[in-house]
């Protein structure tokens, strides 16, 4: 049968958990194997797990269901891969953190820090006429906040790239890698 | 090092001193291992890609840093693409100096990632046993391919404690766990026999993983029980024995017309180790429309790259077929065959064999005679271009590992190092290399090497004045500009004779044979320019990216349509 005609394969974004040596070039190993088959990637964050000597990666991708499949097989054969998941959205929680300095003088400071507030944000550095705010929540929870501080100005932006885990009580298929036996 | 490389068998290294790794050159004559000395790096790779394709052992490959190691990557490349394992050891400079941009320098590891299963920088002594172990284990392993130890000078000065009886590798082996249930795995093998059992038109698409998993015994077995035909990729050529009734020969861009046309028309395709590529394909949008797809792999990452298939099976392609076959039933599809056979008359009538000597000599004529005065058992190796598909059209493949051809990466130069690499492999056998007067000059310099070596490999050099293969697109798709494709070339009996070796000169078909038998005579490496007609095409040919039907056949007469195909044709296609 040739690939269905309908429905056109939507790209949506992803979220894998990768358990990867700490070995120097892992993460250029993973970089130029996205760069090279052309995969687009949203964030990606690396950092210790509770296995020595093992880090964590989450990577965020947009991409349709047949490419997220190869793109997992792609990655389980890098030398340097302990292990590889796609995350379900429904049963994951994901944070991304993110810090922004935004216009606020004597005018503005207190619709700005209310805003904040709305959102859990924190004010963590204060200058006459600029704050910096931090925030931790989901990647969207940050998108919506940016685009409410908008109209205050923001100066600038930073932020980690989602980090992610099987929400508690959720069989984490990430907890498999076993350090490496000798 | 050297020691662990005895421990794996290896019994020759492909190689290149240099500063950075001359350590390792200083111990090699305690060791049984045999070097030999290249005259390019390239040429090095090559040889130890060629070892591997005609043996499936590992082939070695040794340079030194910067100049040595930039010169190994067109042939890490190439048997990248085409899944072949070979192990390339570089030196690199002291690790102290790594950074610095020290003389000779370069991040080896950094070049050949993209192109390496895998590679390691090794910067302490101990630590050179067990990464060369793992290196081996990963080249073998899985679908196999090529990996890179760069390993510093200081490291290869340093001293440590080696017990030759240590087996560890520097890391444990990890098993990839397989997704796919017992009961997934039982599913898809149904599956495959319900569609296998109730298709009309079956058709089989053999590929290099038959070769390289060993598994011609089992494509046999499967094909005299299922009764479906064979169509093979380039690489796949050999898997399944030629002169089958059940083969049909290679399928693709230059395969034959009517088997493209069994592709177009059968209901099931049963694909063995291949990955649908666009050589194989032509255009994905019209291809083989009417049929379901199985698709055999060891690589998960293959699954619906190229093509939607209906049931996928991971696994080595060997145990697939032994646990297959008894599933399926046993027919004789006399119908399908018919109709193939019937499309197979029409096509036989074009064909150069028949034609009578009209005192010209041409390529499809001298690879036909060389089929025939070696009896189909020499080990041939092509490099990459006209002859190269006329190697695959006339020459008939019967035994796996008989035609050793670069598929992927189409590099010119492979084919004379790959030759000596496969007469090392080989020493038992006849080896001919089958090669443009193009690419035979991009690596003409390792005829020395067969000089120092005292080996003996008989090189048919194609030799048409022309970048064939590109000039016949100029001729079909550029108007006929022949731009930088005429091409002068040295005295090639001569080149020979200056190497200390034997050349000789056919201009015409009633010598072919006489020359090429006192060839096979001659002790010694022997080069034959074979003066063929320059502006000879290879026909039938799908054009880059059109559909697998519209085939221009033999003899050549290029449909209006197919300027327009011209205009679709992307530069980075061009063949080389």
């Amino acid at each position: 049968m040739s690939p269905p005609a309908a429905a056109p394969p939507r790209p949506r974004l992803r979220t894998f958990v990768a358990t990867v040596e700490d070995v120097p070039g892992v993460l250029n190993r993973v970089a130029s194997l996205f760069r090279r088959r052309g995969y687009n990637i949203a964030s990606l964050t690396v950092g210790q797990s509770e296995l020595p000597g093992l880090s964590r990666l989450t990577i965020v991708v947009a991409c349709d269901d047949a490419t997220a499949l190869r793109l997992e097989a792609n990655l389980w054969k890098l030398v340097d891969l302990v292990e590889v998941h796609e995350l379900d959205a429904h049963q994951a929680i994901e944070r991304d953190l993110a810090l922004i300095k935004v216009r606020a003088d004597l005018g503005s400071r207190a619709q700005v820090v209310q805003a904040a507030e709305l959102f859990n944000a924190r004010v963590i550095d204060v200058a006459p006429d600029e704050l910096v705010l931090e925030i931790t929540a989901t990647r969207d929870r940050v998108d919506d906040l940016r685009r409410v501080l908008e109209p205050f100005g923001v100066i600038s932006l930073v932020r980690t790239g989602a980090v992610a885990m099987p929400r508690a009580g959720v069989a984490d298929p990430t907890l498999s890698a076993k350090p490496a036996a000798s | 090092m050297w020691e662990v490389l005895e421990q794996m068998g290896v019994e020759v290294v492909f190689g290149y001193p240099g500063g950075a790794i001359m350590p390792a050159y200083d111990a090699l004559p305690k060791y049984r291992v045999k070097h030999v000395l290249v005259r390019h790096e390239q040429g090095a790779a090559h040889m130890a890609d060629g070892y591997a394709r005609a043996s499936g052992r590992v082939g070695v490959a040794v340079a030194t840093s910067g100049p040595g190691a930039t010169n190994l990557v067109t042939g890490i490349a190439t048997a990248m693409l085409d899944s072949v394992p070979c192990v390339f050891i570089t030196g690199q400079v002291s690790s102290h100096l790594i950074g610095s941009d020290a003389f000779q320098e370069t991040d080896v590891t950094g070049v050949t990632l993209p192109i390496t299963k895998h590679n390691w920088l090794v910067t302490r002594a101990q630590d050179i046993g067990p990464v060369l172990r793992e290196a081996f284990h990963v080249a073998l392993s899985g679908r196999p391919g090529p990996v890179l130890v760069d390993i510093t000078k200081d490291a290869q000065q340093g001293s440590c404690d080696f017990d030759p009886a240590d087996r560890r590798l520097a890391r444990p082996a990890r098993q990839r766990p397989v997704r796919a249930t017992a009961q997934d795995r039982e599913d898809a093998f149904e599956r495959a026999a319900r569609l296998i059992d109730h298709a009309e038109r079956p058709l089989i698409l053999a590929g290099h993983g038959i070769v390289q998993a060993g598994a011609a015994a089992e494509l046999l077995a499967f094909v005299e029980r299922t009764g479906a035909p064979v169509a093979s990729t380039l690489l796949g050529l050999g898997g399944f024995p030629a002169t089958h009734p059940r083969a049909l020969g290679m399928m693709g861009m230059h395969g034959e017309a009517w088997v493209n046309r069994a592709v177009q028309e059968a209901d099931l395709l049963i694909a063995l180790g291949m990955r649908f590529d666009d050589r194989v394909t032509g255009n994905l949008k019209t291809y083989a429309p009417r049929a379901r797809k199985i698709h055999v792999d060891l690589d998960s990452s293959e699954i619906g790259k190229n093509v939607a298939v209906d049931v996928a099976i991971v696994d080595d392609v060997k145990r697939v077929l032994g646990e297959l076959t008894p599933r399926c039933k046993r027919l004789d599809r006399t119908a399908w065959i018919a109709r193939i056979e019937a499309e197979k008359g029409d096509a036989a009538v074009r064909d150069i064999q028949a034609l009578p000597d009209t005192g010209k000599l041409h390529a499809a004529h001298v690879i036909h005679d060389l089929w025939r005065l070696t009896e189909g058992k020499a080990v041939v190796v092509t490099d990459v271009g006209q002859h190269q598909r006329w190697v695959a059209q006339y020459y008939t493949h019967d035994h796996a590992r008989g035609l050793v051809t670069r598929g992927g990466l189409g590099t010119m130069g492979f084919a004379l190092p790959a030759a000596i690499g496969a007469r090392f492999a080989r020493p038992g056998d006849e080896v001919w290399v089958v090669a443009g007067d193009g690419g035979f000059q991009m690596t003409a310099c390792e005829l020395s090497t067969c000089a120092q070596e005292g080996i003996k490999v008989n090189v048919a050099i194609i030799n048409n004045g022309y970048l064939g293969m590109v000039r016949q697109w100029q001729e079909m798709f550029y108007g006929g500009r022949y731009v930088a494709t005429p091409m002068r070339s040295p005295d090639f009996v001569k080149l020979a004779e200056a190497h200390g070796l034997t050349g000789m000169r056919v201009t015409k078909r009633a010598e072919l044979a006489a020359v090429v038998e006192a060839a096979r005579r001659e002790p010694g490496t022997v080069v034959i320019d074979f003066r063929v007609e320059q502006e000879d095409s290879v026909y039938p040919m799908v054009p880059s990216g059109a559909d697998l039907g519209d085939m221009i056949r033999r003899p050549h007469a290029p449909p209006s349509a197919l300027v327009e195909t011209a205009a679709d044709t992307e530069e980075d296609e061009v063949p080389r």
